[in-house]
């Protein structure tokens, strides 16, 4: 075909395509925007079902999470009306709440039975007492690591260790002859990467953002104390080139045999024990360790949750597919399909109270991560603000996104600890300050 | 003497444009390959290179996941419609800053180029409340006339350098035997630049199919294209690079199968002029 033949097809292609964008919708459609997590790809997989007992059909939109954020934002700001339920965190939901930007899901049915939703993921959805998203499922984060190596190390795992415990297991595991590193953890730069890690470890050495007059914390004891830790932790016996590395990477290394412990999101758990594990048969769990004396953990707490953008034409419609996607009933059908280990986890109490549930590895120690995440009170010391591995402020993304490349130059080696810290106490106390708070 | 030296140049030059071609190519050699393994042997480290159980069934997965067809459609209209809704508008134009330019023109050309130097995300929230206003989310309508105003300096620049190889005396002569304004366009200096004009067109396709940020921020279910088909197997918290690679595999192979078989229009056209 000449190249004039070619540009004439195309052409007529264009047309005949351009002009089926004109093409009417089906009335009762929703429109529904997810991240392309496991448990929310299983979910599109049940969408028929869903059509079936309802008559509503789905569209998904799955997006990077990222791009999620940015695309929900605008829409909502704009009142674009493009989603009918979107999946939105633990971070987003009260601060969207507060701004009228999200319908109130006070008057889901007596079935659902909204009491059964844990508490912490409850509280932490709402705002003024209000729950704004319905929990699809529920994340902490603890330690998993190799039972083998820690039983060659002579070692044993407590239920809940510090964090000094775990650099004795980190060095003791670490073996660089075998490519197995005693420990591997975030430090990927970005607020819910690395920055989520540090804060919450930040939490454990007694560190806090702010005081109470909304103060940068970083030029505090505490923050040296965390950051010269987990620098040293890392830079002893953590894989080469870990400021780099985020929860992908570090499954993915867990999971090829190269971590003698890793810490992370407890979602993680059915990943490492799953068939692409190389090490799923000697994987243990224990709780996100602290520093000897401080009270708080460094586990944190989060949800993927469904929430409706007001200004939705189908508020009713997207309510009945919040109501089913975050049902107990759903929870048994993918029991029923595919095994209790790949339901759902962390958002129901009535789950955790099921003894075939139970059976499974990580489920008790999930529950006791989440119960010890408390987001009102993320350190022992006072804070201004709401949440463990964020700030609920609107400012926060931004702010923690540059601190977190901060300290991740840190862990590069292109910059000091102390530097970090310097730049992360003048960009926050800047920010704060522009934001009308200081 | 002088023509061994000029084959062993020949030799080395070869050699090292077949290397950077490789390096060029190696990221999208990877990630067809990755395509056929399994998740497991796609993070596996020592890479595997071809030892290792070829699969379908990332191909398989996708397709049964996601309505390919549908989101190459919508490439192809949108891509299509901007490049070619461009053109239309850039060739009058182009003609009229090489064969009749004013003492602006070349501040006019300049400044149309600054427009691509401005961040996209800066009209974001314009953009957005334009589309809501007119109703245009969601739909490729107005995601061809987005992408055309994007694209519409560098189609505009491209024909202008084009048309200036033109001799103005032609299209005088044209004139002098009677031709309008149109006929002048369409019948004399058109056909003079086909090189120019399909290398444009190629080339502009091809940006407006790769654009990542219009086409995943102005829509959600029904006009997204091939490049929300690769973001939605992108995934925060879960291993799954071979499908990824698979999603991506098929989003570039009808641009590579493109490109493969108008190669030689496309280097001819760039080249178009470089050398009088």
């Amino acid at each position: 075909m000449s190249l004039k033949n070619t540009l004439c097809a195309a052409t007529a292609l264009t047309l005949v395509t351009a002009t089926g964008a004109m093409a009417a919708d089906p009335t009762a459609t929703i429109t529904i925007a997810t991240v392309n997590n496991g448990d929310m790809i299983r979910m599109q997989g049940y969408t028929d079902q869903f059509t079936a007992e309802t008559g509503i059909a789905v569209d998904w939109v799955t997006l990077e999470e990222n791009v999620l954020r940015q695309r929900v934002t605008t829409d909502i700001t704009t009142k674009g009306g493009q989603f009918d339920v979107m999946t939105i965190g633990m971070y987003e939901t009260p601060i969207w709440g507060a701004n009228d930007w999200l319908v109130p899901l006070n008057d889901l049915s007596a079935e659902y039975d909204v009491d059964d939703i844990l508490p912490a993921m409850r509280n932490g959805l709402s705002h003024d007492g209000t729950l704004y998203a319905a929990p699809f499922y529920g994340e902490s984060s603890m330690v998993m690591y190799r039972t083998d190596l820690m039983e060659a190390a002579g070692l044993d795992m407590p239920k809940d260790p510090t964090w000094q415990f775990i650099r004795e297991a980190a060095a003791a595991m670490d073996d660089p002859a075998n490519d197995v590193n005693g420990i591997c953890l975030r430090g990927k730069a970005g607020w819910g990467e690395g920055g989520a890690f540090i804060t919450v470890t930040g939490n454990s050495f007694g560190a806090r953002w702010f005081d109470e007059d909304w103060n940068a914390q970083f030029d505090q004891p505490e923050w040296s104390d965390a950051l010269n830790f987990y620098v040293n932790l890392m830079n002893d016996y953590g894989p080469e080139g870990y400021a780099t590395n985020g929860f992908n990477e570090n499954l993915s290394l867990f999971n090829q045999g190269k971590c003698g412990m890793w810490i992370d999101a407890t979602v993680a758990a059915s990943f490492v024990t799953g068939d692409d594990s190389t090490v799923k048969d000697s994987v243990g769990f224990a709780l996100a360790p602290n520093a000897e004396g401080i009270e708080k953990r460094s586990n944190w707490l989060w949800a993927w949750a469904l929430a409706i953008p007001a200004g939705t034409q189908q508020e009713a419609e997207a309510k009945t597919f919040i109501e089913w996607a975050t049902s107990k009933a759903y929870i048994e059908l993918v029991a029923a399909n595919e095994g209790w280990a790949n339901v759902p986890p962390g958002a129901r109490t009535s789950l955790y109270e099921n003894p075939e549930y139970l059976k499974v590895p990580f489920a008790q120690m999930t529950l006791d991560s989440i119960n010890a995440a408390d987001p009102n009170n993320p350190s022992v010391q006072p804070v201004p603000y709401v949440g463990i591995q964020f700030v609920a402020i609107p400012e926060y993304a931004g702010m923690a996104t540059e601190v977190s490349q901060e300290f991740s130059a840190a862990y590069a080696g292109q910059q000091t600890v102390e530097e970090a810290l310097e730049k992360a106490q003048a960009i926050t106390n800047d920010t704060m300050e522009a934001a009308g708070y200081r | 003497m002088a023509r061994m030296t000029s084959t062993r140049r020949k030799i080395i030059t070869t050699a090292v444009a077949w290397a950077i071609g490789l390096v060029i190519f190696f990221p999208i050699f990877w990630t067809i390959l990755t395509s056929f393994k399994t998740e497991a042997q796609a993070i596996n480290d020592p890479p595997l290179f071809f030892n290792f159980d070829w699969t379908l069934e990332n191909y398989i997965s996708v397709q049964e996941r996601s309505d390919y067809l549908r989101f190459l459609w919508n490439s192809v209209a949108i891509a299509g419609g901007s490049t070619l809704l461009g053109t239309l508008i850039a060739i009058p134009a182009a003609w009229s800053m090489a064969f009749v330019p004013s003492v602006r023109t070349k501040d006019i050309l300049l400044w149309m180029l600054s427009t691509k130097m401005l961040p996209a995300v800066g009209v974001l929230y314009p953009i957005s409340l334009i589309f809501v206003q007119f109703n245009l989310l969601d739909t490729k309508l107005g995601l061809i006339v987005v992408l055309m105003l994007i694209n519409l300096p560098i189609i505009v620049w491209m024909l202008y350098t084009y048309f200036r190889e033109i001799p103005g005396e032609i299209l005088e002569a044209a004139r002098m035997d009677g031709a309008k304004l149109r006929q002048e366009l369409f019948y004399v200096l058109t056909p003079m630049a086909i090189p120019g004009i399909a290398s444009t067109l190629l080339l502009n396709f091809i940006l407006a199919w790769n654009e990542a940020f219009w086409t995943l921020n102005l829509t959600a279910a029904k006009a997204a294209p091939l490049t929300a088909f690769i973001a939605s197997y992108s995934s925060p918290e879960g291993l799954f690079f071979a499908k990824l690679s698979a999603a991506s595999t098929m989003a570039i192979a009808p641009i590579l199968i493109l490109g493969w078989f108008s190669q030689k229009q496309l280097v001819r056209g760039l080249t178009f002029g470089a050398v009088k």
